[in-house]
Parts: C-alpha cells; sequence; structure tokens
C-alpha cells in the first residue's frame, strides 16, 4: 500500500455515508441508494416528473403533513391521558399551562386537515394524468387503502379531545356501524342474526354501547399504535412501488427513441 | 409475475433522466419550506377547536360528524343509514380500487387529457364533485337544527318547519296492497340496473364494450348506475317527496 493511511474524519465519514461526496455523476447516484431514507427514490428521474405542474406536489405534501402528526402527536401523548376523567382537562392544561402546547395541538390539528385535503387532491390528479394505468394499477389500489387510512387516522383522532362536538361527532359517526346489514342491532337482518347493542359492530368500535371510556381508549389505541404503523408501512410499499413502476409517469417518449 | 421476462424499467435511465440527488430532493426540500411555513402562520393564527367538555345528556343539534364525512351524513336525507353509512362507503372504496382494472383505454397514460378519456374523466369527476365535495360543501355550510337547510348568513334562532309528507313511490303510483307495492318497488330497482343490460345489447358491437368484456362492463355499469341512481333517488325526493322507491318487510330502498 503505497496510499497514506485514512484519516479518521475520512474514515467517520465513510462509515456513516458509505461513498465519497465529490461531485460526480456516480455519487450523486449514490447519494440517493445508499441512504435508506432517500433509496425510496429513484436515483434518477424524468425531467417532467420534477415539474409541480404535473405531481402538483400533493403525494410529497401528504407525507410531509404526515410526519408533522406524527412529531407533534408524540409530543401531544406525553400530555394526555386516554380516559374520560382526564382527557378534556389534559386538553385544557395543554392549551394554557404547557409551554407551546396550543401552537403543538394546533399543528397537529391542521395538519391533520390539509393532509385529509392532500390526499383527496393528490388523488385527484393521480386519476386526471391517467397514473393509474399499466403498470401502476397496484399501486392505485395500495394509494386507495392509505386514503382510508388517512380518514379513520383523523376520525379516531377526534374524539380524544373529549369535548361535545368531538363525542358527538363520533356518535354520530359510529352509529352508522349499528345500522350494517346483519351486524349492527338497528341494520336490516339483525334479527336473524340476533345481535344486540352490547354485541353488534358498533359495540365492537366503541367497547360498548355508546361513546364513553372504553371506546376512548380504543380510539386512542387506533389512533396512536395501529393506524400509523399499517400507514407507514403502506407509504413505504407505496414508495417503492413508484420506483419499481419506472419511476413517476409521464407522457411515452416521441417516436423513433 | 416474473421479474426476469420483463425489463429492469426502474434502472434504465430514460434518455431526459436527471439525477434525484440533487434535482428532485431540492424541490421537495424548498416545497416542504414553503409548507412549514405556511402550517406554521395557520397554527398561530388559528386555534384549533376546543367546546365545552362532553355531556351525553346533551345533544347538540345539529350534530355533525367530521367534515369529511359530511357528504356521507347529508346521504342520510335521502337512505336510510345502512346505504348512506355502510353501502356506499363500501361501494366507494371499491370502486376506486377496482378503476385501474376497469379502464382499459390506453391513452391517456401519464398526462392530463381530457379529449382521449371523456367518459372516465365525466365520470370521476362527477364522483368526485358531485357526489364528495359538494355534499360536503352543503353539510359544512347550509344545514342546521333538525339538519334543515340553511344559508349561512341565517340565523339558526328561527325555527324551520319539516315538511313530513314523505310518501313511498309506490302509493304515488296509487298500489295500497303491501305485497304488490313490495313487487313492483323491487322490479322498478331491477328495471333500472337492467338498463345497463338493455345498454349492453344495444352497444355491445361497439369498440368502448369489445374492449372492456362482458365482466369489466358489468362492473362499471353496476357502478355508474348506483352513483346515477343516487341521483335520482335525490330528485324523486325533491321533486315529489318520495320517501321509498322500494319498501319490502326487511329494508327499504
Ligand atoms: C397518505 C397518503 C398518500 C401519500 C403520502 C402518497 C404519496 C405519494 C407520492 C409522494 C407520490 C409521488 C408523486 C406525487 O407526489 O404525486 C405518489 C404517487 C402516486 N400515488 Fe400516492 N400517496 C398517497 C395516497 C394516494 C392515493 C389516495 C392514491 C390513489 C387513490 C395514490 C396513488 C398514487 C399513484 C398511482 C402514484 C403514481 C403516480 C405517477 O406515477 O404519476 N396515492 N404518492
Amino acid at each position: 500500500m503505497k496510499t497514506p493511511p485514512e484519516g479518521l474524519g475520512r474514515q467517520l465519514w465513510r462509515s456513516i455515508f458509505r461513498h465519497r461526496f465529490e461531485d460526480l455523476p456516480r455519487n450523486r447516484m449514490l447519494q440517493i441508494t445508499s441512504s435508506v431514507f432517500l433509496h425510496l427514490h429513484p436515483a434518477t428521474v424524468r425531467r417532467h416528473g420534477l415539474r409541480l405542474r404535473f405531481t402538483w406536489g400533493m403525494g410529497g405534501l401528504s407525507f410531509l403533513t404526515f410526519l408533522v402528526t406524527v412529531v407533534t402527536g408524540v409530543v401531544l401523548m406525553f400530555y394526555y391521558r386516554p380516559t374520560a376523567q382526564w382527557a378534556y382537562i389534559d386538553m385544557k392544561n395543554l392549551q394554557h399551562e404547557i409551554p407551546f402546547g396550543m401552537i403543538q395541538r394546533n399543528m397537529h390539528r391542521w395538519a391533520a386537515h390539509a393532509m385529509v385535503i392532500l390526499v383527496w387532491l393528490h388523488m385527484l390528479r393521480v386519476f386526471l394524468s391517467g397514473s393509474y394505468k399499466a403498470p401502476r394499477e397496484f399501486n392505485w389500489v395500495i394509494g386507495v387503502a392509505l386514503l382510508v387510512l388517512t380518514m379513520l387516522l383523523s376520525f379516531t383522532g377526534y374524539l380524544l379531545p373529549w369535548d361535545q362536538l368531538a363525542r358527538w361527532a363520533i356518535t354520530v359517526g359510529t352509529n352508522m356501524a349499528a345500522a350494517t346489514p346483519f351486524l349492527g342491532h338497528q341494520g336490516p337482518g339483525a334479527s336473524l342474526t340476533g345481535v344486540t347493542e352490547r354485541t353488534d359492530l358498533r359495540a365492537l368500535l366503541l367497547g360498548g354501547p355508546q361513546v364513553g371510556d372504553p371506546a376512548i381508549l380504543r380510539f386512542y389505541v387506533l389512533h396512536c399504535v395501529a393506524l400509523p404503523l399499517m400507514a407507514v408501512l403502506l407509504m413505504a410499499v407505496h414508495f417503492w412501488r413508484i420506483r419499481k413502476d419506472g419511476g413517476i409517469s409521464g407522457p411515452p417518449p416521441p417516436k423513433g427513441e | 409475475m416474473s421479474d426476469a421476462t420483463k425489463p429492469p424499467v426502474a434502472t434504465a435511465e430514460p434518455s431526459d433522466g436527471l439525477t434525484t440527488w440533487p434535482h428532485l430532493v431540492r424541490v421537495e426540500f424548498l416545497v416542504a419550506l414553503a409548507a412549514m411555513l405556511v402550517l406554521t402562520v395557520w397554527s398561530i393564527v388559528l386555534d384549533a377547536p376546543l367546546e365545552e367538555a362532553a355531556n351525553p345528556n346533551r345533544t347538540p343539534d345539529p350534530s355533525k360528524a367530521p367534515w369529511y364525512f359530511l357528504g356521507l351524513q347529508e346521504l342520510l336525507v335521502y337512505f336510510d343509514p345502512w346505504i348512506a353509512g355502510v353501502v356506499v362507503p363500501l361501494l366507494i372504496i371499491v370502486g376506486l380500487m377496482a378503476i385501474p382494472y376497469l379502464d382499459r383505454n390506453p391513452a391517456g397514460n401519464g398526462y392530463f387529457t381530457l379529449r382521449q378519456r371523456p367518459f372516465a374523466i365525466a365520470t370521476f369527476l362527477f364522483g368526485f364533485l358531485g357526489l364528495w365535495i359538494i355534499p360536503i360543501v352543503i353539510g359544512v355550510f347550509c344545514r342546521g337544527p333538525g339538519w334543515n337547510w340553511y344559508w349561512p348568513w341565517e340565523s339558526w334562532d328561527v325555527a324551520k318547519t319539516v315538511d313530513l309528507r314523505n310518501v313511498n313511490l309506490t302509493d304515488l303510483l296509487g298500489i295500497r296492497d303491501a305485497t304488490a307495492a313490495t313487487w313492483l318497488g323491487g322490479l322498478l330497482l331491477a328495471g333500472w340496473f337492467g338498463l345497463g343490460g338493455v345498454f349492453w345489447l344495444w352497444q355491445r358491437k361497439s369498440l368502448a364494450l369489445l374492449q372492456l368484456g362482458a365482466a369489466r362492463y358489468a362492473i362499471v355499469a353496476f357502478l355508474w348506475l348506483s352513483m346515477a341512481g343516487i341521483v335520482v333517488k335525490m330528485a324523486l325526493r325533491l321533486a315529489l317527496n318520495v320517501k321509498y322507491v322500494w319498501v319490502s318487510p326487511w329494508f327499504s330502498v
């Protein structure tokens, strides 16, 4: 070996980033492919895929608002107890006693609402640009699952402040489950299956015949653990598939290429 | 599907390919920065609502679902809860997931065009705007106590009397016998979805339907007639105060 021994700084750098950083095409590729976070991207993109005029930036912004709700949500969890006795008091304290509590709550709430709208607009864009067509069919299906998850995340969070708005909105929403054919006690066919208000689908959701303590706990666990995990999983698959499907869709290349 | 039979699309660099780093990452970063700015200002200026503590003994009137579900709640005016709250959401989810498998039109893949796919775009916008966004706007801004219509500038203190003269379609047609009404209503409903079959017999030689094939066509026709059926039922209610089209001992539509 004629080269001098590797310096400590360089060793440290290489151990973390696994490649050099000189601005060479190869390193630009490695910058993406050797980072666990960035490699959900393809290493190259077609020029039009960069244009906001094409994607409207909606998928990326859906993801950003999701990240905001995760970070602010973790902060809120420090101050919140999911019981009828404490939930509302904790919200009040958060707003009036905890430093920066109010803005944490605001950012969590508004990012969640924004995410719902952004996901809808993302779906609209993907539809209008025909980007669900082959080979991207299944990524659209995963997208629909993400759409449902997004709305369920919002819905389960809606109950947690335990104010009048929360309680009655969830009552109205979950009453639908009581009307499910065969599985809800007010739905058609309930007499055939014999479900009651204590054993039907709504009772499964709420942990009882009406919105109370068990419902808060169930919605809390769904909201903070189960649904976010599913969403993260599906988002990883969604992004990975964009890459595998050949990157952002686009018009076919001009004839003769 | 084996990878061996397909060219590895992702690794083939397109002719106008740019490296993601820095081109895409830079755009993402700037857009994220702008979005965070907007969100921060929004959160400083506007506080999230917190009403008085939950009280199981005092039902607010109106009780509204979260705004993104108000389209479904609006349907409750016209349909029983098992349709508005269970069947319709399921149809929306399944219908959306089915779109890529039902739309066989190869044109318009990856670019915006109305001319090359007018039917697909019209249908989607009809559902998205007409059956989802507009009902939400109505639910948020125009529904007051008793779920009556209040313009946003109207006071909720003025009581509105509810017109409870709704009748079933079979009553309007002069059928008094319950069994006969059940049969007729069922036939009317079957006839509505049967329109899909009639259209098939009429147009099955057309290019569009040949492309679809019978199975896809049946699903498209069913979903499409379900969407249109919602509007028909709304029209029947608003024009003729029709409560149900089909009344049966078990459920009504
Ligand atoms: C949590 C929700 C979602 C997130 C975070 C998300 C994220 C993304 C991102 C970042 C992209 C890259 C292109 C772009 O930004 O437009 C994308 C593309 C795509 N998304 Fe989503 N998405 C979500 C929901 C959906 C939904 C609801 C659908 C459809 C029903 C969908 C279908 C697609 C498809 C088909 C593509 C590929 C588009 C193309 O190649 O042009 N996604 N998504």
